[in-house]
């Protein structure tokens, strides 16, 4: 880590917290899958076990190792590692939230478009390229994978009204 | 010996202009793959799988498995040149690989890697050669109990090797396993677990998985990282490679060792990466020049790569002969058989003669194919690292997200693959294993219904699990690979015990 982030450098959020949150969500989705098998019917029926006989049964075991775990993280006390610093979870988060605007765009505008933005942004944003750099690599890339999938794999990816109006 | 005529026929198979093109595609891709951050072997795959749907099986299954030797072999570059393992085997490598490398003695060190890859690989292809149809021939017997019975000792024998905590592994096994259970029940055509949504009808395809948790997962782990490439050159002439060639004879017991230790690792779902590890280890206590381990011997390299090599090869060997993969990206092979209407298992060897033996001929030239491109081609690869994250990662985002959509042809995986790659990235964090909770989202499937067959057939008796010599055996094998750290543990206790 050779990056400073001023005033932020070594801390960040405990391992212990967060191993005992994901410890806690992971019971509450064995409770989850619990309820949805009880809704199906856990038991025996005319052609056997019920639907949802094995996952009532899986949902039972992941509760229980979420407890040890759970049990086993509040245990060791002097745990006082960290999960990550800020200024990582700051990267992760600028990786993550373009990442989930893109996501969120892809049915909306065609995958290729938001390709072009996602990879303008990082490179802007992230490598602080120059426009002309940024344009080239921002387009072509795109354009190079929309030969390659429509054209020559005839696998169709989604398009928006930019490709329509185009004429594909 | 009808299956060396099995295997001559597999080679025609393999040599048809089109399989040879396939493969040499499939390799450069696998390179590719496993040189970058971000891509490893079991989303690499998953990622361009629907591509092979218009293929024939055969060539299908060539690409992908040469991707996934690709992928192998190109973990080293990065692991030996830049002091990044490309994948989590390759991590051993970089004990001896890198100082070498800082040492100016690169091109002698990715030699060695190389070519102990193929030897562990050849050495693995040979043994499934040998001992698949065999396995196979036996396996045809097997019930539904007995089926289930390997099931249960494959996912014993994870909790029971892995080096994350046993119940972090228990979870994540049975999280897969009820991320498995969404949707139709295949038994009763039943709904469940869908709380009325119908995007999950369909359940969770484990593809979506393997490319949120290993592909966005992974790269969320390396911009927190903050990785950035700084790296010797890569110098491999023919001279250097001739020369390590005829240094490498001298390490024979530490290659032998580590192909055993890797076919074992790789049968038993530990897989390629505690392989390596072990292999490192035991090379270190055993060998003259231990104490020299970790400043760049040569025989540091030797020991992790064949043993990473052999085991990725060998995970390939239960799951032609049982249907049961010892690895992700086996596991993603597998899904692969299902998607192209393949019935993985030991049927296979019986009524799809020529994918089997197309597939293991192609392990045996794919490998070649791969040792002569990574000589040849390092300082591309090397070049490929080269280029900056902020222009990579957004274009490995865009092919996960293009391989996520392709498989269903639908947005809403998009939006799944973020939600499991954010969920592997915090259960990476917390030391939750990812490969078993893959695993069981393939087989949970065909796991319940061994399960549930046999309950069946039993009137609901677990006895059934214990009715004849053969499913109690394997059943008490999966017990003991379960309990297997307790077991040793004993086993020191009670060696040492006199002494005190």
């Amino acid at each position: 880590m050779s990056e400073n982030f001023e005033g932020t450098r070594g801390a960040g959020p405990g391992q212990r917290p967060v191993e005992m949150g994901v410890a806690v969500a992971i019971a509450l989705f064995a409770l989850v899958v619990i309820a949805g098998s009880l809704q199906v019917g856990v038991g025996w029926g005319a052609e056997g076990p019920k639907a949802g006989f094995f996952p009532f049964y899986v949902g039972l075991v992941i509760l229980g190792s979420s407890i040890i775990n759970f049990g086993a993280v509040w245990s060791e006390r002097r745990n006082d590692q960290l999960f990550a610093e800020w200024g990582q979870l700051g990267k992760v988060m600028s990786m993550l939230i373009p990442t989930a605007i893109y996501v969120a765009l892809v049915p909306w505008i065609g995958i290729y478009v938001a390709s072009m933005l996602l990879i303008a942004v990082f490179m802007r944003w992230l490598g602080r390229y120059g426009w002309g750099m940024i344009a080239a690599i921002a387009v072509g890339v795109p354009v190079v994978t929309f030969i390659i999938f429509e054209k020559w794999f005839l696998v169709p990816l989604p398009k928006g009204p930019i490709e329509e109006l185009l004429g594909f | 010996m009808e299956e060396i005529a099995n295997l001559f026929h597999g080679f025609s198979v393999v040599l048809q202009p089109f399989n040879l093109l396939v493969m040499l595609v499939g390799i450069m891709l696998g390179v590719i793959i496993g040189v970058l951050p971000g891509l490893g072997g079991a989303n690499g795959v998953a990622i361009l799988l629907p591509l092979t749907f218009s293929m024939s099986p055969t060539s299908a299954i060539i690409m992908l498995s040469c991707i996934y030797w690709g992928a192998l072999f190109g973990g080293a570059i990065t692991s030996v040149l830049f002091n990044i393992p490309g994948e989590p085997w390759s991590v051993a490598t970089t004990f001896d690989g890198h100082p070498m490398a800082q040492q100016g003695r690169a091109g002698e060190a990715l030699t060695a890697a190389f070519t102990s890859s193929f030897v562990g690989a050849l050495f693995a292809v040979i043994m499934i050669t040998l001992v698949a149809p065999l396995v196979a021939k036996f396996a045809l017997q097997f019930g539904p109990a007995e089926k289930f019975g390997v099931y249960f000792l494959a996912f014993c024998s994870f909790v029971g090797m892995s080096k994350e905590p046993p119940f972090k592994t228990v979870a994540a096994m049975m999280i897969g396993f009820a991320l498995a259970a969404v949707g139709l029940d295949s038994v009763t055509g039943q709904l469940r677990l869908t709380f009325g949504q119908t995007e999950l009808l369909n359940g969770f395809d484990f593809l979506i998985a393997v490319i949120g948790l290993f592909g966005i997962g992974e790269i969320l782990l390396t911009i927190e990282e903050g990785l950035s490439f700084k790296g010797g050159a890569a110098g491999i002439n023919p001279a250097v490679v001739f020369k390590t060639w005829a240094e490498l004879p001298r390490y024979w017991m530490t290659s032998l060792r580590s192909c055993v230790i890797g076919c074992w690792m790789g049968i038993s779902p530990a897989g390629a990466t505690p392989a390596s590890f072990m292999s490192y280890g035991i090379a270190k206590r055993v060998s003259k020049h231990g104490d020299r381990f970790g400043r760049g011997e040569i025989e540091g390299v030797v020991a992790p790569e064949t043993a990473a090599h052999a085991a990725g090869t060998a995970a390939l060997l239960p799951m032609l002969s049982l249907g049961v993969p010892g690895s992700p990206t086996a596991a993603v092979l597998l899904g692969g058989l299902l998607i192209w209407g393949l019935q993985p298992g030991p049927l296979l060897f019986v009524e799809q003669k020529e994918f089997v033996w197309g597939l293991i001929a192609s392990m045996y030239l794919g490998n070649v194919v791969g040792l002569l491109v990574v000589l040849t081609c390092v300082p591309l690869f090397a070049a490929i690292l080269r280029i900056p994250f902020a222009i990579i990662a957004p274009v490995i985002l865009m092919f996960c997200a293009i391989g996520a959509y392709t498989v269903h042809n639908s947005t809403f995986d998009v939006v799944m693959m973020l939600v499991f790659g954010v969920v592997g990235y915090v259960l990476k964090k917390c030391n939750y294993p990812l490969a078993p909770l893959v695993l069981a989202i393939v087989l949970g499937d065909k796991a319940e219904e061994a399960f549930r067959q046999s309950l069946l057939s039993s009137q609901g008796s677990l006895g059934i699990f214990v009715s004849n010599g053969l499913v109690s055996s394997i059943m008490a094998l999966g017990l003991i690979a379960l309990f297997w750290p307790l077991i040793q543990n004993a086993f020191t206790r009670l060696r040492t015990r006199p002494a005190i």
